[in-house]
């Protein structure tokens, strides 16, 4: 289930071939012992894109084909421009009932957490939210879902054994996006939804756009500001490091609470959960409420005056020191260039 | 009006202990809370029947008076239009009781109990299930709302859900709230997606899951509290439910959990001290090469 945006195929998309590549062909190496139909490109199962919009740029669609989708299925009206659950939800069905998938992901973005259980439920199937890891069971070719719950405290294997589809939602940037292959081949199916699926009791009136370019749940490296920052005016200081690192800034509940930043900054429980390729978190203490909403990324630093301070628990390296005087050489540092080097 | 809130009780984050012979989550001894998300749910749900409350005195040119009733009465129409009222509902053991009786004190009307030994295991789908068929026999509601996701299964799935077995629109992470019009209102909200907030006007009745923007939750009052205990909550089983049974509990759910496991630590901090100029030089070096010589644009 592939995201655009104005027409533009989102990233998400092609983090979710890479996903269905690699389950495309575990499917065929581990056969199952009632012989799983064998389609498209060489051995290995079909991977199909699914894409709803309006006006979708062609390239992009191609684009999909040359990271590994063995065919594009795009619907497209004006009323699929922007997402609304109702008409998403009955065009996707339409498709469930056609195409017969055995497995469909869709991303965990507040797209697809909101259509995927809406057309699970109707389609009486599994579904498994914000998945980290993907696999195929052998013997039974089932799919097995791993995902954080309880906060990222515990981690959990899912299936689907008697029902099917098999669902998934995926934590974006849990994965790369497939490779692009120049001249790769595959079918583009374009579908006019019919007029009885595109109704909708909702209506979409404005978009206000964030103050922030980048958002916090597609950057590679977020900087976090908590509390130790101790008033708004400092929290230039903290920004000016995030954009010269071309990083999402984002911030602690006390932060937010204060109301130095806006909520779409919040990172921890009660706000968004990120796992980025780096944390770097500053003046941070780490509540659990904080921990539970970030421990997954990938490397996580931090900058605090507490040697004690818990954030330093499920860090990898961290700085002990006062993040007035660190952060300044460390901005300084980053805008001459030292990791430029070599 | 009457607006539905659907809550859930989950085990405190920072208490969660897993039992690593068995691979299950240990709940007894764990102290149990409101899901801390669906406080903005309680806390919205209240203020829009406030709001409805003067939106409708304003038209009608009296106060509208807000009756609690019985859940058991819920079933009945209200024919007073004006009248509004905040039912909470929430599906678990029998001790979830506690859950819906905080959000009484807080301010609901009444609240209903979903709990049965049939339904015990359900994953979201048969949660859905089950909670859409007690939403039903409520009946002639015009607001379901939901916190985001619960803090302990964290899905977000089950608002949603709820939403397509009922066959009604859903508006899923609502940060604002605005109710048009008096007797027959409308909503205005803004939606949180990744880039900024959709502003969605949507027809009533509809299913909402808001997050923390939307609300700050009051406190429970004393007067609140002891009303709290004294309102009589309803346990609905199988009995009391049009549910096929062979689509509720483990067994009826799509999804089965094969095994849960704790996240490996392998993080070990390595921490420095950086307390003058040399020593801020050397960490911040140290960071730099470790970290973001590889990930920097």
């Amino acid at each position: 289930m592939a995201e655009q945006k104005d027409g533009r195929v989102q990233r998400i998309s092609h983090e979710l071939l890479s996903r269905g590549l690699e389950l495309a062909e575990k499917l065929v190496a581990r056969r199952s012992s009632h012989g799983s139909r064998v389609t498209g490109h060489g051995s290995r199962k079909k991977l199909s894109a699914v894409i709803l919009g309006h006006n979708i740029n062609t390239n992009d669609l191609e684009e999909l084909i040359e990271r590994g989708a063995d065919e594009v299925i795009a619907m497209e009206a004006a009323e699929l421009e922007h997402f609304l659950v109702e008409p998403y939800a009955a065009c996707m069905l339409k498709l469930i009932e056609r195409y017969r998938p055995e497995i469909i992901i869709a991303g965990a973005t507040s797209t697809g957490r909101t259509l995927m259980p809406y057309v699970a439920v109707k389609a009486h199937a599994g579904l498994t939210a914000d998945c980290t890891g993907l696999d195929i069971e052998g013997e039974t070719n089932n799919l097995l879902q791993t995902r954080p719950a309880i906060g990222g405290n515990i981690m959990a294997i899912i299936k689907t054994p008697k029902f099917r589809p098999q669902m998934s939602t995926v934590r974006p940037r849990s994965t790369k996006p497939a490779p692009r292959q120049r001249n790769r081949k595959g079918k583009i199916i374009r579908l006019v939804p019919s007029k009885e699926d595109l109704g909708s009791r909702i209506a979409r009136m404005d978009f206000i756009a964030n103050e922030e370019e980048q958002s916090l749940g597609e950057a590679d490296i977020v900087v976090v500001v908590g509390r130790g920052i101790k008033r708004a005016e400092n929290i230039p200081l903290v920004r000016e490091l995030a954009d010269s690192l071309g990083a999402a800034l984002g911030a602690s509940r006390d932060v937010i609470d204060r109301g130095w930043l806006s909520y779409p900054h919040q990172v921890g429980l009660s706000g968004h959960t990120i796992s980025p390729k780096l944390y770097i978190g500053i003046g941070v203490s780490g509540a659990i409420q904080h921990l539970a909403g970030m421990q997954t990324s990938e490397s996580i630093v931090a900058i605090n005056s507490d040697a004690d301070a818990p954030i330093f628990s499920v860090a990898d390296f961290g700085i002990v020191g006062d993040l007035f005087e660190v952060v300044p050489v460390l901005t300084k540092q980053i805008k001459d260039g030292i990791f430029r080097e070599k | 009006m009457r607006i539905i809130v659907a809550i859930k009780q989950v085990p405190e984050t920072k208490s969660v202990k897993m039992d690593e012979k068995t691979g299950t989550v240990i709940r007894e001894g764990v102290e149990a809370i409101v899901n801390p998300l669906d406080l903005y749910a309680i806390e919205t749900a209240i203020e829009l029947r406030e709001t409805f409350s003067s939106l409708v005195a304003r038209r009608t040119g009296h106060e509208s008076r807000v009756t609690s009733h019985g859940a058991r009465t819920c079933a009945a129409r209200t024919e007073n239009a004006g009248t509004s009222e905040v039912i909470g509902i929430s599906m678990g053991p029998p001790k979830a009781v506690t859950a819906l009786r905080e959000a009484i004190a807080m301010g609901f009307d009444s609240g209903v109990l979903v709990s049965d030994s049939a339904f015990a295991g359900s994953d979201t789908w048969a949660t859905s299930y089950i909670l859409a068929e007690a939403i039903k026999r409520i009946g002639d509601f015009s607001l379901v709302i939901c916190g985001e996701r619960a803090t302990d299964g964290d899905t977000g799935q089950v608002g949603p859900g709820i939403a397509s077995f009922l066959d009604l629109p859903v508006v899923s992470y609502v940060s604002k709230i605005e109710l048009i019009g008096g007797l027959k209102p409308t909503l205005r909200v803004n939606r949180l997606v990744e880039d900024g907030y959709e502003v969605l006007s949507c027809s009533l009745p509809c299913i909402l899951t808001v997050v923390k923007e939307v609300s700050v939750p009051r406190l429970p009052t004393l007067r609140g509290k002891q009303r709290a205990k004294r309102t009589e909550i309803p346990v609905w089983g199988r009995d009391d439910l049009d549910v096929d049974l062979s689509k509720v509990g483990v067994n009826g759910s799509p999804t089965r959990v094969v095994k849960i496991f704790r996240p490996k630590v392998t993080r070990q901090c390595e921490k420095v001290l950086a307390k003058d100029d040399e020593s801020i030089k050397e960490a911040v070096d140290k960071l730099a090469h470790l970290y973001l010589r590889l990930l920097c644009r």
